[in-house]
């Protein structure tokens, strides 16, 4: 695409910076769960790096679909056919006696990306509802030919002879060993993921997820961009696969199910969208609400579905979302508590009647909020002639960016 | 390929249909007048056989348990909308996405706590046991029959009711613009009630009318849920005709891939290849069907017009 490259500068080398918040959390979530294997003793130590393996595996995948969601506004009903396929070809892989990392991994991360370049090559014309629908038909179609594979299981599905070789010996045997290449892989993709957010390609991503009319006039072209992305999220949850079927030893078509699908968008909007510590983490809360819930009863749905909606509605963030929240909280100045205003508040919520119950619990419910929201009110209302004024500026600002723009791409042009 | 199989699948493509498309009318109201992403439509017809299932059990005649249960799924269906759903339109599709998948989690599992896992049945009653000879030396269930009639009474009202009434009226202005039919004095959070209402109810009656011909266990209608839609994406989001006309075409393909694709493809294929290529392709077709429509018609086959 030599021609669109004319369309943004390529961002300037800056200067090594102090890493962000968002890093020093991604950072230390790495280093929790390196020390994982130390915290965990005894009998319950294997069991847990177990646990921390699927963590690790499933904050990859999320990541994956993190760089669909987030960043490409592209949301995937259909991302757990990535996983099935990266397992099973790894696993067909083996089962013909060719289960080494230097086949099998590529026949993995290869597959993955030639189903992700097939389907995304239609799935990406179309826009919103439509595109979690294909890409969810194209999942069931995924799943519906895995149960077919009558020679490598059908719907039973498959069980590896083994797991992948490395140099022809089985050092991913080794739980440790394996949960540490898992880690590494998952911070490999992390650092991956974020530079190419980051980078041009990301940048235009984004920008054709927040207005693609306008990214089409300066001269992109939003289909190979999307197709890019899908491919490149295809094959990371690829990667996703091939490792969790290695931990399995087993791969079935329920890997592909729908609500696996399903899941791994829990999953990232658990996490909160637009942060990459946000779907990591949200695979590892999902992963182990479901471990904790599922020991207090086996009925744990009926707990974890309300916790669900219950974040939805009330933190629509996730859990991204709050932090984020707090720390915004934390940098605000403090508003005094005087005597006159807390008169003024007190005076506000006792004049007006309740008008209904639900009003009335709502207001007792969700005092704090209900008191900024009319303190909000009033503000903008005190405000309007400047919010107006604001409101033409802001109206001009985006004629002035598209001049700016354009003269710095013409600057950049003569040069 | 039997002259009497084929017209036997046919009715049973049908009848498919016909459920298919008491799903998917709700699904396409509530997704086309609201914007809003309901994948709890599925457990709501889920919900509608079991409440059939205790409904005879309490009342023990067939006729009473199916207006009992019709009644307990609206109500049950106005509750939902009244603590959740009321308070996500208008947000963002992945929050609609996160908080209904949470209610299918709940009420799946909630059934289970309830009723147990094992599949439950329900008696045909006797009024509409037996069968009736079709063809000769074929013979079809009445029941299955009852079906398809109730089926096509309820879409020709449905019909009626969103083409010549003023409350239909305003649900298709909704489809193509809820925004403006807001602005001219219509109060769409009642309309948006009304539809979901209904929505629960027509899934719930769907529900019941398997009842006596399928098992009711918990995840029934996570698969109806799929279907229906993939019935509204082929119609067209909004369109009841397009729903209608879809549900149809996907009962018909799907029941027929299922019993002629295998034999179809041996005509062509080794037998041997036909026997595993076949049942996959049969249950891929509807979906193949899908992605075509989408490719050649990216809204649908009917859309609603006006809809960016």
């Amino acid at each position: 695409m030599p021609g669109a490259m004319r369309g943004i500068p390529a961002a300037a080398p800056s200067a090594p910076r102090a890493p962000s918040f968002d890093q020093c959390l991604a950072a230390s979530l790495f280093a929790l769960l390196a020390l994982l294997p130390l915290l965990s003793h005894g009998i319950a130590s294997s069991y847990s790096l177990l646990v921390g393996e699927r963590a690790v595996i499933f904050a990859i995948a999320a990541l994956s679909l993190e760089l669909l969601i987030g960043a490409g506004g592209l949301v995937s009903f259909g991302h757990a056919a990535f996983l099935g396929i990266g397992a099973y070809a790894a696993g067909i892989a083996a089962s013909h006696g060719l289960g080494t990392l230097c086949l099998a991994l590529p026949a993995a991360l290869a597959a993955s990306a030639v189903f992700a370049l097939a389907t995304g090559a239609i799935a990406v014309r179309t826009r919103g509802v439509y595109f979690i629908m294909i890409t969810l038909a194209f999942a069931q179609m995924a799943f519906f030919i895995a149960t077919s594979l009558a020679p490598y299981g059908g719907d039973d599905g498959l069980t590896w002879p083994t797991r992948t070789m490395v140099l022809g010996r089985p050092i991913l045997k080794d739980q440790l060993t394996f949960f540490y290449v898992c880690l590494a892989l998952l911070v490999a993709t992390y650092l991956g993921v974020s530079r190419l957010i980051a980078s041009r390609f990301g940048r235009v991503l984004r920008g054709l997820k927040d207005n693609e009319t306008r990214m089409q006039a300066i001269g992109f072209t939003p289909y190979l961009y999307r197709l890019t992305a899908y491919v490149i999220a295809g094959t990371l949850c690829g990667l996703a696969g091939f490792l969790l079927g290695n931990q399995a030893e087993f791969v079935s078509p329920a890997y592909m199910h729908w609500q696996r699908s399903g899941e791994l968008i829990i999953m990232v909007l658990l996490g909160g969208t637009g942060t990459l510590y946000g779907p990591m983490l949200g695979a590892l809360a999902f992963l182990l609400l479901e471990e904790a819930l599922s020991r207090l009863t086996e009925h744990w749905k009926v707990i974890l579905g309300p916790a669900l909606v219950l974040t939805a509605l009330f933190a629509s963030g996730g859990i991204a979302g709050a932090i984020a929240a707090c720390r915004r909280r934390r940098a605000a100045p403090r508003v005094p508590v005087t005597l006159p205003r807390l008169v003024h508040h007190l005076l506000d919520a006792g004049l007006e009647p309740a008008r209904s119950w639900r009003r009335a619990i709502r207001r007792r419910l969700l005092r704090p909020a209900h008191l900024f929201k009319r303190g909000a009110h009033r503000a903008r209302a005190a405000c309007e002639p400047a919010t107006l004024a604001l409101g033409r500026g802001l109206q001009a600002l985006p004629s002035l960016a598209e001049r700016g723009l354009k003269t710095s791409v013409e600057r950049w042009w003569r040069r | 390929m039997s002259a009497s199989l084929f017209v036997v699948q046919l009715f049973n493509g049908l009848q498919l249909g016909i459920l298919l498309f008491l799903v998917a009318a709700g699904l396409t109201l509530v997704f086309g007048v609201m914007d809003f992403i309901n994948l709890a439509h599925g457990v709501q017809y889920m919900l509608g056989a079991y409440l059939a299932v205790m409904a005879y059990g309490i009342t023990g005649t067939f006729f009473l348990s199916v207006l009992l249960a019709l009644l307990a799924s609206l109500l049950f269906g106005l509750l939902l909308e009244l603590l959740v759903f009321r308070h996500l339109y208008g947000r963002d599709h992945l929050e609609q996405v996160l908080a209904t998948f949470g209610i299918i989690m709940l009420l799946n599992q909630g059934v289970k706590l309830l009723w147990g896992a094992a599949p439950l049945n329900m008696p045909i009653p006797d009024l509409l046991s037996g069968s009736v000879p079709l063809l000769e030396g074929l013979r079809y269930p009445v029941y299955r029959f009852a079906i398809i009639a109730a089926g096509v009474l309820v879409a020709a009202g449905l019909y009626l009711f969103v083409t010549s009434t003023r409350l239909g009226m305003l649900v298709r202005a909704g489809a193509t613009n809820a925004a403006m039919v807001s602005a001219l004095g219509v109060d769409i959070k009642r309309l948006f009630t009304v539809v979901f209402g209904f929505g629960a109810m027509l899934a719930g009656f769907a529900g019941v009318m398997v009842a006596p011909i399928l098992s009711v266990e918990p995840g029934m209608g996570d698969q109806i849920l799929i279907l229906a839609f993939v019935v509204i994406v082929i119609g067209g989001i909004g369109s009841i005709r397009g729903a209608f006309l879809a549900a149809v075409l996907v009962g018909v393909i799907d029941t027929l891939g299922r019993s002629f694709m295998t034999d179809v493809l041996r005509l062509v294929l080794a037998p041997t290849t036909a026997r595993v290529i076949g049942p996959a392709l049969a249950s891929m077709s509807i979906y193949l069907l899908m992605a075509i429509v989408l490719a050649i018609r990216p809204a649908g086959l009917f859309p609603a017009k006006g809809r960016a």
